[in-house]
Order: C-alpha cells, then structure tokens, then sequence
C-alpha cells in the first residue's frame, strides 16, 4: 500500500530522472497519475492523506510540500502547481507570503528511502517492542515465501540477542533458495524492491518493503549495517555483505563483501542479522505470540527460536511434511481493478489492439466480453492501444460494471485446509476440543479470496483465566474473560488492530450464544476457547500499510460468519455431550448422597439392614443413571456431530457461499 | 403410644415397607401420592364439597428432578413417628428445622426454606391417608373467636363471654380430644374476613345482641378455623353466615368454607360446611346501599384473573355466582367491608348485616 501511495505521488518524476536501479520499479506506476492523483485501491490510512500532494497531476517532480528544509530550486512545473498549493494553504489577501516561483524553489523529489525515515509507523516501527516485532516477522515472512516458492520445507532459526535493554540483535537465518550474489544489495537495501508486487498471486508479502525497511529502520537507530550470508547451492561459495542504504538515494551501499568459501551445515539458505534499537517483551503481541501464531498457521514449517535474556530455546516441529500446494498466478480480473490500473496494464500492454489488449491481460475476457466492454465504452475495439484516449480508458472504465464477467478463476487460492488448521491448534494448544472448516473460495471486487476458521476449547485455556482458588468444579463459560482471537491474512498473524478488522467484526457479529458461550452485546464471545480466521487471498485488502487488520468488505464479513457457524455448531455439539457427561456424574452423586439420608429414615420406620439396603440402592442408582443417560441421548439425538454445510459450487466455477441453514447470527 | 397413634405409625411404616419390596425386586422406588390439583379435584354435587379424585402421581427416587423430594419425604415420616412415639405435638415450622441438617460433606441441606418441607408435609398427609393433626403436627394459630359459648380447652374451661377486645385464639388443632363444645345460646356462626372488621363486632358486643359466635380467619381461614366452623355448625346444628370483601379472594373465602379447597380436598370431608350462607358484599351492593364510587377499588389485573378463573370453577356454576362475577368484571371494581364504614362507622353492624340477614331469609340466599 505504502509504495502505491508514494509511486503515485511521486508519479512519472522517476521517469525522467531515474536513478540507476531507482528508476526500474518506481517507474512502474508513472502514467497512472495523470487521471486520478492517488488511486486508493482501498481507504486510505489516517496519515497518508495529508501527505497526499495533488501536484502530482503534473509530469514531473513530486511537489514536496511538507518538507521544511529549505532546498536547492528544481526547474519543472512551478506554475501549475502553485495554485494547487495556494488552496492547500491559502495566503493572506494583503500580502502574498510566496509566490509560485519562490515555492518551487522548495520542491524536490523526496526517496522512498526518506519518505520511510519520517514515517516509519506506517510499516510497523511506530515503538520499540513494535519495531522489534516488525523486524523479526518481514524477515521471518521472507523466509518462508522464498523457501515455498522454492519448493523447500521452510525450516526457520530466529535469534534474539539482547545487546543492551534498548538495543537487539535479530538474526533469522532460512534454508530457503538462497538469493543470488548480485541480488543481495537490492533486496536488502532497497526500499520497493523484490518479486512480489507486479504480481498477482497469494504470498505473505505483497509489497518488497519490509525487510529493507526493517534494515533502515536498524541503520536509522544504530547505525549499524545490516548482515546477510546466502548461499544458493551446496558447493557453491557464500558470500556475505554488509549492506547500508543511501536514505536519499534509495540505494544499497554495501560496505563489505566477502566470499567465504564454506557455510558448515548449510546448502542453501540465507541468513539476515539486523540490530536494532527495540524493546523485548513477553505476552500479548510479542515476538514469542507471533512466532507461535506462525507455528499454528504453518503447520508445514519447523522453526527453532532462541529468546534473549537466557530464556529457554523453543522448537516448533512441523506436523506435515507437505509443502502447501504453490500458488497460481492470475492475471488481475477487470472488476478488480482501478482506473489508474486500467491505465496502466493498457499503455504496458504488448497487444495492438484494445481488444486484443484486454483478452491477453485480463483474465475471464474473451473476444465477446472484451467486444461487450468496447461496447458499452462506445470505443471502437480495434483502436490501437498508443491511441487510445485517457476520456476512452475512464469510458472503459465505467463500462466494466455493466459488462457480464466470469468470476476470476479461485484455483489460485491456497488455503492451509481444514485439517491443518485443526492440527495446527492441537500442536501448539492443548484443549479438549479442536475443529476447522476451510470455505470453498470466493471473490470479492475481482479478488479470489478463501476464509478458514478453527478453534480449540478447554483443556489448559481453563487454566489460564485469572484463578480464583474458590471455584468448585469446572467453571461455566460465564466466569470466562474474552476468547483469544488469532487472525491470519495468508498465513501471517495480525497482532495489532484488532478491533479494526473485519475478521473481528465478524466473529462480534456473530452470535455464539447459540452455540453454548456467553458473549457481550457486540464483543467477542467468552469462554476457555482460542479461535482462528485465516484469509488467503491473492490481494488481502489490508486497512493500512502495516497490514495488521483486514478491511471490511462484505463479501469477507459473510465468509468468515459462515465459516464460523459451521465451527460454532461442531463446539455446541461437544459442549452438549460434555453438559451430558457431567449431568451424569452429578446426578450420580446427588443420587448417593440422598441415599444415606434415606436409609436412616427408612430405618427409623422399620428396622432394617442398613447396609444391605445401601448397597441395593447404590446398586440400583447405576442401573437407572445409565438408563435415564440413554433416554436423554435419544432427545438430544437430532445433533450429529459431524454434521457439514455444503458448498456449493455455481456454474461460474465460483464457489458460492451458502453453506449455512439460514440461521442468523 | 395411643390407639390413634399406633394407627398412624402403622401407616408411617406402610411407606418404608413399600420401599424395601421395591428394592428387593429390583424396582426404581417409588410413592404414589395423590394428585392435589385441580385436575384431580371434582365437585360432588349431591354432597356439595369438592372430593379428592384417584389421580396419583408416581415420586421416583433415580430422578433426578424427585430424588429430592423423595428423600424428604421419608425424612419428614420418621421425624412424624418420632413426635408420635414422644406423645408430642410440633408445628410445621419446627418440623423443619427438626429434619434439617446438611448433606455430608456438600453445603447441601435437607431443607433450604421451609417452602420446601410445608408441601412435603402435605404430601405425607394424603399418601398415607393421615391428617395433620394425626402426624402430631399443627400450623401456627390465626383466627379469634368469641360468642355466647363455653368451651373446654386441654382441660381448661374458658367462656367465651369474656374474652375481653382479643377473643379466643383458635389453635390449629380443634379435635374432640383437645377441644370440647359445652354450653351454648349461640343461634348463629358469623366469619368474618378479617381481624380488622371482626374487632368493629366485638367492640358493637354484635354477638350479644345478636347471639351468635364471631369468628375470624385471617383471610383465607386455616385449617383449624375451618375445622371449628364445621363443628360448630354440626354439633350446635346452627347456620353458618359469611361476611367477606366484594373481590374475587372473598368469594372464594366463602367456596373454601362452603365447599372446600382445591389442595385440601382431602379434607373437605372434616372441614366443609355446605350450608354456609354468604352475607358477604354483593357486587351490586354499590347502589344498593348507595356508596359513593370514591370508596371502590380498581380491580387489577390478579384479581380480574382470578375471577375468570373462577367464573370457569365447577362449584361456580350456578347463574348467581356467574352473574356476580362478571358484573364485578364489568364494573371494574371491588369493594372492601371497611367502605361501609364511609356511611357511619357502625353501620356494619348496625344496618348492613341485619338487613342482609333479614333480607336472606326473605328473598333467599346467595349460595
């Protein structure tokens, strides 16, 4: 989101002064600018408008505004920005304060680099113990897409050496494909640069920020540069770098550069060192929680995690040995895409002609839709793409809504399935009751998307509200806090904003007091139950660079309620049986205790044995207990446990989701 | 022991046999106890009381909704056969705290409340066919009597000429062998609702001039009261006259003595007096004796129930009753015997009751 926002603004600017290897990937989005300043593919974050700089409607350099420093004057574009910039702070009538021209002498183009120092809260640096959490979840994320993409089983070792109380080192070391020695600079010194963003296909980063950020940010507040080792084969050499970036330039610096011929014990892998300023904690949303979040959603990966302070080493064994199935690459789906989007693909694409163009880059087009899109735009099909008008595209635009599309094709989407989900959560917690449900994919603005949830109830989660030692028996729900809420976007834990996301409204939404919990009007339900929402996406619509909570799209919110219920119904079947279960015992217990009691009075009545009399009826209280348990298992009877919504797939091979029984939440 | 309460052990005993013959065939125990609702209650029309039916309801002990109850009610038998072998009486509440103890090692007690063992008690009554008083149980007493009588009291002669503003406190056990009925001028009983009104006769010396016994209940009359009522009646052969509130609870003070209660049906046989007479307000007593409506109450909403209820009453069929009750649903209101009182204070006893009563032997009575 972060390099969407700043490539817009800084717009075709890098176009005609790139710099070296700067230029490559800023320029991707250079002619979007022009129809619309800042195509948001979602809400913009409460920061970034204020940066936002309409001047970037004009070819040329950003128009730096908020910067302050006084700079050297750039040439281009004073004149038509300056209106723009007199609305944004109006001059007082009597005395102009600046003109046009001494205004433009403070415009320049800012870097990635720089824009980054000033607002590192919006990739997740915004405190300390933050900063550390970032840095330890872009590095581990790295890891783990690189080595799947690679078709290797991630194993991952994460190591957190505490340097001083306000000072760490984190190394994260993988045995991924390793990055080849020309590489290395780029990827870790450069802001906006990696493989994941001019594509479309599910991975855990999308944006090629994080762990130069995370370098920066370690740079920024040490001063140190940030390590790498990689190796890419067993019997090639590993070269190690040590990399600073030119902030201004957004460019790596490397300040050593070592062969070394061997890497003991390692094939392959690659192995990043960051220090930082930072702070470590333990408990909610710490690296210890997120590390285990990533053990419960990536049952396939094995990672060793050394904490500081001496504190004991970690394991987390994997429980597959199955890689997950790798993802598809799709090309974007004309619903989903923006104006400025539009634009793009059609200028970049290598067809001739528009309807060619829109065949070839879009998926679900064909020749009759994209005749049916010309259609509706009133442009002619056979319009050569260097001809067409930005008036024609924005019709084009328009015209997409009207068009009857197929909905993008969801093989795409790899979830971790359902019984990986549920083993993920027997793995790292110890309950008495474990489900899933994995939903069949779905789409929401052209975006194939897929909602699995799971959760695990009782068993140590009991143990772990706050204690009152007066609590005779097992507790009832009602004596519970909140349940824990996990939330995975493609398999990364969302530990902040939780109230924010749409995974949280929805399981607010959803009424689990049907299902045997207490739960507050509008609030999570309560119980000893940790519950899980994994969203695997090709594009999760994150309300913030920082990716932390997902935005609320309505199609979401429904899968994840639907996919709730169905785990919601299979809890409120095991909580029946277990109410069942305990009743028993219970009434087992009243039974014995009464029978004392009345042994004495019959006694008093007529003299008996009183003891033979006791164990007749102790004898009997057995006999009828099992009997009674039997008539109630017949009238609770309707409930099977295993009882599955069905999805169903409509003809458009788009999963629809009405799984449920109509029930409402 | 006594011959009377040899009788009740022997049944006491029954229900500890019928247990053991369960167990030993290997049968969930159970005591069948007569149903006390109105579905089990019928109106005999020849004798004019409500009888208890045959119904009877099967309390099992591997329930889990009756082992309770089960339980108590062996509990409350040998508590009952302990008060007859010790030849004393006690009443209900000291029942309770007598059988209440905490369950082993729980903080579960045989009885919470004494909600829980009253109807226990009542249970008991009617499964062995014992009534309260042959259990050595009485209730606590509630009623005051006074008129041209003398009576024998455990022993003790007490005239009830002179019983000063209070009356003769009427205990809960009025049996032959506790209470004796000696020399009486009395023509009449008159039952009053309640204490209040009860005070306004006495102060007016009503039953001099009139020479009847004048008795209250407190409300609904308790059993020993009631069982008074219908002693005196038949063993001074003289009528029995009702004066109660114009509201749905009046009415039915008056088919409690008349006929007997829904729960004690059992005992209607003791207790009811059929040829009770109701002297009572008339819902079209208002206009009669020309109140003003600020001394009406607005019916609520209980009361307008209950008297549907009512209406709906076997034993409230006959088309005076039914007349009254829905005129007092037209109306709305209800009245209390103290609004006489906004005429003059003594009008009660002064004009109202002789007219009522000269009037009933007229023109017939409301029965």
């Amino acid at each position: 989101m972060i390099s969407k926002t700043i490539s817009s603004k800084k717009d075709s600017g890098s176009k005609s002064r790139s710099k070296g290897n700067g230029g490559r990937q800023l320029s991707l989005l250079e002619q979007v600018a022009p129809a619309r300043p800042a195509p948001a593919r979602r809400a913009e974050p409460a920061p970034a408008p204020t940066r936002r700089d309409d001047t970037a409607r004009q070819s040329g350099a950003v128009r730096h505004r908020l910067h302050e420093e006084p700079r050297t004057p750039e040439a281009e574009a004073p004149a038509a920005a300056a209106p723009l910039l007199a609305t944004a702070a109006p001059p007082p009538r009597s005395k102009r304060r600046a003109t046009a021209e001494s205004m433009a002498a403070q415009q320049r183009e800012i870097s990635v680099a720089e824009f980054f120092t000033k607002n590192r809260h919006l990739l997740g640096f915004d405190n300390p113990a933050k900063a550390l959490l970032t840095t330890v979840k872009e590095a581990v994320d790295n890891a783990l897409d690189a080595a799947e993409e690679a078709g290797i089983l991630p194993s991952v070792l994460v190591e957190i050496h505490e340097i001083n109380e306000e000072r760490y080192l984190v190394v994260v070391q993988d045995n991924g494909p390793g990055i080849v020695y020309k590489q290395v600079p780029k990827v870790f010194g450069k802001l906006l640069y990696g493989s994941k963003f001019h594509r479309l296909r599910q991975s855990r980063g999308q944006q090629g920020i994080g762990i130069s950020a995370a370098g920066m940010y370690g740079q920024l507040t040490t001063g140190k540069p940030v390590a790498i080792l990689s190796r890419t084969a067993a019997g090639r050499t590993a070269h190690y770098f040590e990399i600073t970036i030119d902030t201004r330039k957004n460019q790596a610096i490397p300040v050593k550069d070592e062969i070394r011929e061997d890497w003991p014990g390692v094939d392959h892998g690659t192995r990043v060192e960051i220090e930082l300023s930072g702070t470590y904690k333990g408990g909610r949303r710490s690296v210890d929680e997120y590390l285990e979040e990533v053990a419960i959603a990536n049952p396939h990966v094995r990672l060793v995690y050394q904490p500081p302070r001496g504190k004991e080493q970690r394991v987390f064994e994997r429980v597959t040995d199955e890689l997950p199935r790798e993802p598809q690459q799709i090309k974007p789906h004309p619903r989903g895409v923006e104006l400025g989007m539009l634009m793009k693909i059609l200028k970049e694409s290598k067809a001739r002609t528009l309807s060619a163009a829109l065949k070839e880059d879009f998926s679900r087009v064909t020749s009759k839709v994209a005749g049916e899109i010309c259609a509706a735009a009133m442009v002619a099909p056979n319009t050569r793409i260097r001809d067409l008008s930005g008036a024609e595209i924005e019709r084009l635009y328009s015209a997409i809504p009207k068009v009857k599309i197929l909905a993008p094709p969801t093989a795409c989407v790899v979830p971790i399935g359902e019984e990986l989900v549920r083993r993920g959560l027997e793995k790292e917690i110890r309950a008495d009751f474990y489900t899933s449900c994995t939903r069949p994919p779905t789409v929401y603005r052209g975006n194939p998307f897929a909602i699995e949830a799971g959760l695990a109830y009782g068993g140590e989660l009991l143990g772990k509200a706050e204690d009152d030692d007066e609590t005779f028996g097992p507790r009832e729900s009602g004596q519970f806090g909140p349940i824990q809420l996990l939330r995975f976007a493609n398999r990364v834990p969302l530990q902040y904003q939780q109230s924010a996301c749409a995974i949280f409204k929805a399981v607010a939404e959803t009424n689990f007091r049907q299902y045997g919990l207490s739960q507050p009007r509008g609030g999570l339900p309560q119980g000893p139950m940790v519950l899980f929402v994994h969203i695997a996406s090709v594009w999760v619509p994150f309300t913030s660079e920082s990716k932390e909570a997902v935005a609320h799209y309505p199609e979401i919110i429904k899968e994840i309620k639907l996919a709730l219920r169905e785990c919601g119904r299979k809890l409120s079947v095991f909580l029946h049986h277990r109410e069942r279960a305990r009743n028993q015992e219970k009434r087992r217990s009243i039974f014995e205790l009464y029978i004392g009691e009345l042994v004495e009075s019959v006694h008093k009545l007529t003299p008996v044995d009183r003891r033979k009399l006791q164990q007749q009826l102790l004898g009997l209280a057995s006999k009828f207990t099992g009997q009674q348990e039997e008539e109630e298992a017949l009238e609770v009877g309707g409930v099977k446990p295993d009882r599955k919504a069905k999805g169903k797939t409509d003809r458009n091979g788009d999963a629809n989701g009405n799984g449920g029984d109509g029930e409402e939440g | 022991m006594d011959e009377r309460a040899r009788k009740t052990d022997v049944k006491l005993q029954g229900l500890a046999r019928h247990l053991v013959a369960d167990v030993n065939q290997k049968r969930n125990p159970s005591i069948a106890i007569p149903l006390r609702s109105l579905a089990n209650v019928s109106f005999n029309e020849r004798r004019k009381i409500l009888e208890l039916g045959d119904q009877k309801q099967a309390r099992i002990l591997f329930n889990v909704g009756m082992a309770r109850k089960f339980m108590q009610t062996f509990l409350l038998g040998s508590a009952c056969k302990e008060l007859l072998e010790q030849g004393k009486t006690t009443s209900i509440r000291d029942l309770y705290y007598i059988a209440k103890h905490t369950l082993g090692d729980t903080r579960q007690n045989t009885f919470e409340e004494q909600d829980e063992s009253d109807p226990i008690i009542e249970d008991l009554e009617v499964t062995i066919d014992a009534l309260r008083e042959e259990l050595n149980l009485f209730a606590s007493n509630k009623g005051a009597m006074v008129g041209p009588l003398t009576i024998v009291d455990s022993g003790d002669t007490i005239d009830l000429r002179r019983m000063g503003s209070g009356g003769w406190s009427v205990p809960s056990i009025v049996e032959e062998n506790i209470v004796e009925l000696k020399k009486s001028e009395a023509q009449f009983v008159l039952l009053v609702e309640k204490d209040a009104v009860w005070r306004r006769f006495n102060e007016d010396k009503f039953w001099q001039k009139h020479r009847c016994v004048l008795i209250h209940g407190g409300g609904q009359p308790p059993r020993g009261v009631r069982r008074m009522l219908r002693r005196l009646t038949t063993e001074l052969k003289i009528p029995l006259y009702v004066l109660v509130d114009n509201d749905p609870w009046g009415f039915y003070i008056y088919s409690v003595v008349k006929q007997g209660s829904i729960n004690l049906a059992y005992e209607s046989v003791r207790m009811a007096v059929p040829q009770a007479r109701f002297v009572g307000l008339s819902s079209f007593d208002q206009e009669k004796y020309d109140l003003p409506d600020n001394v009406t109450m607005k019916l609520k909403d209980e009361d307008e129930r209950r008297a549907k209820q009512m209406l709906a009453y076997p034993w409230f069929q006959r088309k005076e009753w039914q007349r009254e009750l829905q005129y007092m649903l037209k109306r709305g209101k209800k009245l209390e015997l103290e609004a006489l009182s906004n005429k003059r204070i003594s009008f009660i006893t002064e004009e109202y009751l002789p007219r009522k009563l000269k009037e009933g032997e007229g023109k017939g009575w409301l029965v």
